[in-house]
This record gives C-alpha cells, sequence and structure tokens, in this order.
C-alpha cells in the first residue's frame, strides 16, 4: 500500500533567524498537518509504540480522535498516562522511545508521535479547554513530595487524583526542576512549564517552595510530623566539574550554573532581569549530551561570535537527542570530535583565555558499551575562548542522602529503589527519578514516579 | 512573602532588618545562611542570619549596600515585602568548649561573626573580640559584641574610633598575651588573608567564613566554589566556614569580581535611564 503522506515536518524558525532570540524554535503542527500525520498511523490492534513509552500513553486511541478532529479529547486520552503531555510532547527523545518501535518506521519514516501529542496538548491549552479529573474522595491520607521536577510532579498528580493529600517541596523558588532551571525556554517554553504545574495545582496539590529538604526539614522529621509517606525526586542536581588546572578561573561555569542564570533567573533578559551572564565572545562547551547542545546554543543565542563543541568521543558517541544535535549544527555551532581539555589558562584577573586540549582516539569499550577515549600523547593544542561551560554531567546532590540515616544509597551516591514500586531502605520513604537512575529522561521520570504513586496508594489503603 | 517588621539603619548604608520567616527561624543555627530574592525580577543573594526568634516566627539579617539586590532590600520600608527567603543553608558553626576564642569581624563580616561569637559565648568559651572598619561610622554591633565578650578590641583604618590600624595589630597582642584556642575571623578577603597569616605563625587553628558569589545556595550550581587544601569546595554546602590557612584567598578574589563589570555597566545603564527621564 502507497502511502498517501509522507512524514509531516514541523514548520521551525529558519536558522539565521532563531539565533537571534530565545523563542522556541519548531512552531508545531497546524490542524492540516496534524491530520494528515494521524492518518499515517495504522491504530495496530497490538500497538508496538506504547512498548516504547516509558508511561505507555495509549497511542492509538489518542492518534484516532486526531483523525476524528477531536483534538481536546485526544489531550485528555494521553493526560490518562501521562499527565505532563505538552512537555513531553517536546523533549522525549522519541526516535529513542515510542517512535523506534511503531511499524510504519519499518517501511518509512515513523509515525510522528511527539509532534501530535504536542499538537493535541497545545489546542488544549491554547482553547483553555482544559478540564480537571475528577478527583476521588478525600481518604485522609499526607504524602510529602520533594522536589517538583517531573518525578515529583507525577507522584504528585497521581497521588491526588487518588484524593490524598500531597505537599511537594521544592528548594528552589520556582517548581518544575529541570524544566525551569535547565532546559532553555527556545526548547522548552516555560509558560508550558507553567501551565502544566498549574494543572498539578488544580488537582489540589500544594506547592511549598524555598523548602530545602535536609535544612528547613529532615525526611525522618516529615514522617513524624504530619506526612504518612514520603516521595524523594530530588534529581541529579550535583555539577560534575573536570578536575584540571585553572578550572576554577572567572568565566568557566558548570552547564547548571549558566543554564540556571540563563533560564531560572532569566538572565538573557538582563539588564530586566537582575542577574548577569557573559556574553558574546568564543564560548567552549565540553561535553556531548542535551545539556551540552541547550548550553552551546543559549550562548549563541546570549550573543557568542563563535561557539565550540569540545567532545572527547566521536560523532557516533554523542548522547544528544539527533534533533538537537542537526539544530546545533544548523546554527553554526561547530563540533570538535575526540579532543579533551586538560588545562584552563587565565590573565591576572584570574579570568580564563585559553583552553589547553589534547586529541584522543576511541579504543576498548567501556562499561556502557562506548568505545573508550584514550589521549594521544604530544598531541597537545590550545584554543583562544571567553567563556567555557562544563557539560560533562551531574552528580546526585547528597544533602538527604547525608540528612537521612538508614536511606540505601548505591556507591555512586544515588538512592536505591525498588523498580516495581519505588520503595527505599526506609519504610514509607519512597524514591524515584533522576535520584534513583542518574541523569535520565523527563518521561522516564515520570514513568518512576507514576510506579511509586501506584505503590504509595496501595501501601496508604492497605494500611487504612 | 515574607513582611519586613523593622528596620533599622546601624551605619551608613548598613541596615538591621527582621523579618517573617518562620520556617527559617524554627530550623537555624549559628553559623548559617539565607538566600533571598526581594522581587521577581532580582537576583538571589546569601545574607548570614544574624539572629531568629522562633516564637515570633522572624529572623534578622543585617545587610550592606553594596549593588542592586542589596540597595532593593534597603529600600524596601517596614510592612513590604520580600519575595522569596530559602533557609537555613550552609552548615552550622561547629560549636564546642575549647577555652579562649578570639572573633576578629571586619565591616559588615561582623554581622556574620557575632552569632557565631555567640554561640561560642554560651558553650561555655571565653571570647575576645575585634571589630575593625575603615573609619568610625562603619563600626558596627559595638553594644551586641561588649555583651558577649570578655573584652572587645576596635580598630579603624583611620584612628577615627578606637585603636588605628588593622585587626591584626589588636590580635597580634591578643595572641601574645593570651593562649588563644581558636580564632574565627570574618570580613573583606584582603583582612581573613592577612588574619590567617598572622595565626599560621603562632599555629592557632583559624576559621573563616567565606562570602562568593552564589545562586541557588544548594550545592546544584558550583559558582560558589573555592580551592580549599588545595580541592574544589562548594561554600555552600561544604561551607561557609572554612579551615583559614587552606583557603585560596587570591583565587576567592578574583572570583568575586567576575561580575564587576557587567554590574557597573548595569548601574550605568540604569543610571542612564534615570538621567534619561529626569
Ligand atoms: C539541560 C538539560 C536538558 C535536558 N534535556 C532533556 C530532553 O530533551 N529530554 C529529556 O527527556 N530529558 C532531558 N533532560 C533530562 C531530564 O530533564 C531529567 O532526567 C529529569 O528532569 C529528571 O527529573 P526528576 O524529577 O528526577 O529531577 P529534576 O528535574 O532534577 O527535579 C528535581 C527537583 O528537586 C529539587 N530538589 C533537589 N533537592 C531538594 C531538596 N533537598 N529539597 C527540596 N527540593 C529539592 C530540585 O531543586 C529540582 O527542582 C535534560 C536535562 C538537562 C539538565
Ligand atoms: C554565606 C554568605 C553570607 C553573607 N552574609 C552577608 C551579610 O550578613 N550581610 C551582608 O551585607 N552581606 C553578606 N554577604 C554578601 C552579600 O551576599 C553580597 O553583598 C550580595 O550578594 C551583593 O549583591 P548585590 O546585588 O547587592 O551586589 P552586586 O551588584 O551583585 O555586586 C556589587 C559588588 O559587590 C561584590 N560582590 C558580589 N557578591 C558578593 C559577595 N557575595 N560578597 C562580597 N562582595 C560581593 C561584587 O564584586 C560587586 O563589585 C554574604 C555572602 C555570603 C556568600
Ligand atoms: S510520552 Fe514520550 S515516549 Fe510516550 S508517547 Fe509521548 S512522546 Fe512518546
Ligand atoms: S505502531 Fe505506529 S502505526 Fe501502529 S499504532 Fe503505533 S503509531 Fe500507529
Ligand atoms: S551557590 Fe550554587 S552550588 Fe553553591
Amino acid at each position: 500500500m502507497k502511502e498517501k503522506h509522507d512524514r509531516q515536518k514541523m514548520p521551525e524558525q529558519k536558522p539565521s533567524e532563531r539565533i537571534k532570540n530565545f523563542k522556541e524554535v519548531p512552531f508545531g503542527y497546524t490542524e492540516e498537518l496534524a491530520l494528515n500525520e494521524a492518518s499515517r498511523c495504522l491504530e495496530c490492534k497490538k500497538p508496538m509504540c506504547v512498548k516504547g513509552c516509558p508511561v505507555n500513553v495509549p497511542i492509538p486511541d489518542f492518534i484516532k480522535l486526531v483523525k476524528e478532529g477531536k483534538f481536546a479529547e485526544a489531550a485528555r486520552k494521553i493526560k490518562e498516562a501521562n499527565s505532563l503531555p505538552a512537555i513531553c510532547g517536546r523533549v522525549c527523545p522519541q526516535e529513542d522511545q515510542c517512535e523506534k518501535l511503531c511499524v510504519i518506521g519499518k517501511m518509512s519514516k515513523p509515525v510522528a508521535i511527539g509532534a501530535l501529542e504536542r499538537f493535541v496538548a497545545d489546542y488544549e491549552r491554547e482553547k483553555g479547554d482544559i478540564t480537571i479529573p475528577k478527583v476521588s474522595g478525600k481518604t485522609g491520607r499526607k504524602v510529602a513530595v520533594v522536589g517538583s521536577g517531573p518525578a515529583g510532579l507525577t507522584v504528585a498528580g497521581e497521588l491526588a487524583k487518588k484524593g490524598h493529600e500531597v505537599t511537594i517541596f521544592e528548594a528552589l523558588h520556582k517548581p518544575g526542576g529541570v524544566l525551569v532551571y535547565g532546559i532553555p525556554e527556545f526548547r522548552l517554553p516555560k509558560k508550558i512549564v507553567e501551565s502544566e504545574i498549574d494543572y498539578v495545582k488544580q488537582l489540589g496539590v500544594k506547592i511549598v517552595t524555598n523548602a530545602i529538604i535536609g535544612k528547613s526539614a529532615t525526611v525522618s522529621e516529615l514522617l513524624e510530623g504530619e506526612f504518612d509517606a514520603v516521595f524523594i525526586g530530588s534529581g541529579a542536581g550535583a555539577p560534575k566539574f573536570m578536575n584540571i588546572p585553572g578550572e576554577n578561573c572567572v568565566g568557566v561555569f558548570s552547564a547548571n550554573e549558566y543554564l540556571t542564570r540563563s533560564n531560572l533567573m532569566k538572565a538573557y533578559r538582563f539588564p530586566e532581569y537582575d542577574t548577569p551572564i557573559p556574553r558574546g565572545g568564543v564560548v567552549a562547551v565540553v561535553g556531548g549530551g542535551n545539556v551540552a547542545m541547550d548550553s552551546a546554543r543559549t550562548a549563541l543565542r546570549l550573543g557568542a561570535e563563535k561557539v565550540v563543541i569540545l567532545y572527547r568521543r566521536s560523532r557516533e558517541e554523542m548522547p544528544a537527542r539527533i534533533d538537537e544535535i542537526h539544530h546545533a549544527e544548523e546554527e553554526g555551532i561547530e563540533f570538535h570530535f575526540l579532543v579533551n581539555p586538560i588545562k584552563f589558562i587565565c590573565d591576572e584577573h584570574g579570568k580564563v583565555q585559553e583552553v589547553e586540549c589534547i586529541k584522543m582516539k576511541l579504543g576498548e569499550p567501556d562499561d556502557s558499551g562506548r568505545k573508550r577515549p584514550v589521549k594521544i600523547d604530544n598531541s597537545e593544542f590550545s584554543v583562544k575562548i571567553d567563556t567555557v561551560v562544563i557539560a560533562i554531567g551531574n552528580d546526585p546532590n547528597p544533602l538527604i542522602q547525608k540528612t537521612t540515616p538508614g536511606l540505601e544509597v548505591n556507591k555512586w551516591g544515588n538512592i536505591v529503589s525498588g523498580k516495581e514500586s519505588g520503595k527505599t531502605s526506609i519504610e514509607r520513604v519512597y524514591a524515584g527519578g533522576d535520584i534513583v537512575t542518574g541523569s535520565a529522561t523527563v518521561i522516564e521520570a515520570m514513568g518512576a514516579g507514576k510506579i511509586a504513586a501506584g505503590a504509595i496508594h496501595k501501601f496508604l489503603m492497605d494500611e487504612k | 512573602m515574607h513582611r519586613i517588621i523593622s528596620k533599622k539603619k546601624i551605619a551608613e548604608d548598613i541596615f538591621r532588618i527582621v523579618l517573617e520567616a518562620p520556617a527559617v527561624a524554627a530550623k537555624r543555627k549559628a553559623g548559617q545562611f539565607v538566600v533571598l530574592r526581594p522581587e521577581e525580577t532580582s537576583e538571589r543573594i546569601p545574607l548570614t542570619i544574624f539572629d531568629s526568634d522562633e516564637g515570633k516566627g522572624t529572623i534578622t539579617i543585617i545587610v550592606q549596600v553594596v549593588g542592586k539586590t542589596t540597595r532593593k532590600i534597603a529600600s524596601l520600608g517596614e510592612g513590604e515585602s520580600l519575595l522569596d527567603v530559602a533557609g537555613p543553608l550552609g552548615n552550622p558553626t561547629h560549636v564546642e568548649r575549647k577555652g579562649n576564642i578570639a572573633v576578629v569581624g571586619g565591616g559588615v563580616g561582623t554581622a556574620v561573626a557575632y552569632p557565631v561569637a555567640k554561640a561560642f559565648k554560651e558553650a561555655g568559651n571565653d571570647v575576645i573580640g575585634i571589630i575593625g572598619a575603615r573609619t568610625k561610622d562603619l563600626i558596627i554591633l559595638e553594644d551586641e559584641m561588649k555583651a558577649i565578650t570578655s573584652e572587645l578590641f576596635i580598630t579603624t583604618d583611620d584612628g577615627s574610633y578606637g585603636r588605628k590600624g588593622f585587626v591584626t595589630d589588636a590580635l597580634k597582642d591578643i595572641i601574645e598575651k593570651n593562649p588563644i584556642a581558636e580564632v574565627l575571623a570574618v570580613g573583606p578577603v584582603p583582612m581573613m588573608k592577612a588574619v590567617c597569616n598572622l595565626t599560621k605563625q603562632h599555629n592557632i587553628e583559624t576559621m573563616v567564613s567565606l562570602n562568593p558569589i552564589m545562586v541557588d545556595g544548594t550545592g546544584m550550581c558550583g559558582a560558589c566554589r573555592v580551592t580549599v587544601a588545595g580541592k574544589t569546595r562548594f561554600t555552600c554546602v561544604d561551607g561557609p566556614e572554612f579551615n583559614g590557612h587552606e583557603v585560596d584567598f587570591d583565587e576567592l578574589t578574583k572570583r568575586l569580581k567576575g561580575y564587576s563589570d557587567m554590574e557597573k555597566h548595569y548601574i550605568g545603564h540604569k543610571g542612564c535611564n534615570l538621567e534619561n527621564k529626569v
């Protein structure tokens, strides 16, 4: 059978335009594009795509509603499984998840599930057609959730729907976790995150900001106090550095600091907002993941003359989403593969001037299955730069683990929790998301949140 | 929102502010700080918790106007509110009974030193105090410090009050006359560095409370990193107090100046706007 349509491309801002602003890059589907794309779905009886989705979104069902023009209903359908569709439609690595297993993908390009998910969620929001699902009768049980990233928001939303009283404690002044402080506006507009958070609030969830668990109150205190159970979704928030000379020079940032300044503190709107960030010059970003791409593209929009990515392996090993690498390339970011910084050199004011690098080659595969980069002797060279952003990954923030006696952690400091329940070594304490898995994805964090919510609900009801 | 209960000017550009923050007041210990943000467009800045009243649900901060955010805070009147107050952050001071403790406060650093000095006093130590400033008008908290110290020495650079000279001059005399178990020094970086150089010669354990630029204050960004004993530490979660003999003060000085160009430009920019309006 010949397809009626090819995979519909989402219109987007031209690279030459978008590097001058922080507006979202793709515009999203029009109704016509959405209908065309939906028509490609075979509505499989045994849909493979659903298996690829960590929260099992009923993909053929929602696409069927799209075909019928029932866009808001389609959004509601998705929300049965995934309460943050406008976000997932934008940032899920669909090519490795739902779309990877779509049967159409065997013959041509898979159905653009993410783009459709985004379209219906945006439609629902823009039309103000959001209905709040019926919340079950109050159970009188109370749950504390630590952290308001995707894991925490999901647990909270699910438990609230079941009638439990949920309070989220968030360390920062704005809820959302990486969705607000990490992922930039041009990839995930903050007003969308806000409206998804509003939705969770409308389910009855209370969010307390500026509350650092481990300092403001410990997990044990929450359990001794009013809460029947605690969920820890504190993320992988502690930046890794390279531990090489000159790393504390002025102008060398962790990606977390660089992105937090720009996104959370809105330094890109300086001086309207007070938080400063360096602009212009040559910016080097170290790393090859989504965080590196986001930092590089942010640097460009802040007015950098040139942005270079320094990655120690080759293109094939880059963990960033293909779309984002592609976007970065279109925008003129230079990729330097198989190089690794070994030293930063600064002037007498401590301001970074140069980065000394060494060339690498690929050796035997490491534990992760990727080829291990090894140094090539005597291949040092240096590059003049004005700003450096280190985006080589994050460790779990140890604050909660340190202040919660009896909480089991692995050798990297991640909390150990049951895959099927999110249960930790402490009774009534659950955990999920990046704090358990290390840096992963939004949808995996949500998946973990959903599993934990199920287990917490069962525990609360059985105990009753 | 955190309402300002009272505000008093205690020296030129230095204000003592009591504000509502019941969650912080209930938990705070000496040596800890808050990160606050006066309004939506503001930076997040760290300020030491000078005092707290759990019963009333209030904390006291002492703030010196040095830039945009501190000026905004100082411009708020009683009854007005600060948008965000997060804390208590940082590790509480490790307080034990040691004997004679010398506490040195330079400029607004005295506000940081005072709660720690008080905690040492309450733990049964004999506290000898030194407070120093450029000039008489900038000496703060003299009465408060007097109340918790067995002796209080004051120095000013210009000799307008107390002894003319630096805090290190007074500290030298104290060290020569008394057996000092520990020195705590808080103030401008050059002062802390000078104190540490002196106490190193006498082999006296010295704690300093560091004031690097911070963003989140929870260990997430690394803006506050300092080198201590050759290792990178995050001041907000590993500090703010460190063994002064191991701190790389020169690096801290440079990192503190990292944004001065931008913030000057900023003040300039606002200045222009004001001029345009006039
Ligand atoms: C720049 C960047 C880009 C990314 N891009 C993508 C992408 O395109 N697609 C994708 O799927 N994934 C992406 N990821 C990964 C994804 O964002 C994370 O896997 C996901 O956010 C993890 O969710 P979480 O809920 O576990 O934690 P987080 O989102 O990290 O949220 C944790 C929250 O807990 C709070 N917290 C921490 N400690 C405490 C405490 N003691 N008390 C109270 N609150 C606390 C934190 O402030 C934070 O708000 C990206 C990550 C980054 C950093
Ligand atoms: C743990 C800690 C506790 C502190 N406690 C107090 C306190 O109790 N009272 C008080 O008045 N101040 C305290 N500070 C310093 C205070 O945080 C800064 O003065 C404030 O961040 C300046 O913000 P601003 O926007 O007004 O000035 P900016 O416009 O950001 O800076 C103005 C000038 O001040 C310098 N500067 C910036 N940040 C700091 C800093 N952190 N320390 C010193 N100089 C800085 C800059 O180089 C610049 O030249 C503390 C700092 C830390 C880290
Ligand atoms: S949530 Fe993500 S993985 Fe699941 S269907 Fe939607 S885009 Fe695909
Ligand atoms: S596998 Fe592809 S074609 Fe089949 S239901 Fe899923 S999206 Fe539609
Ligand atoms: S202020 Fe961000 S890590 Fe210390």
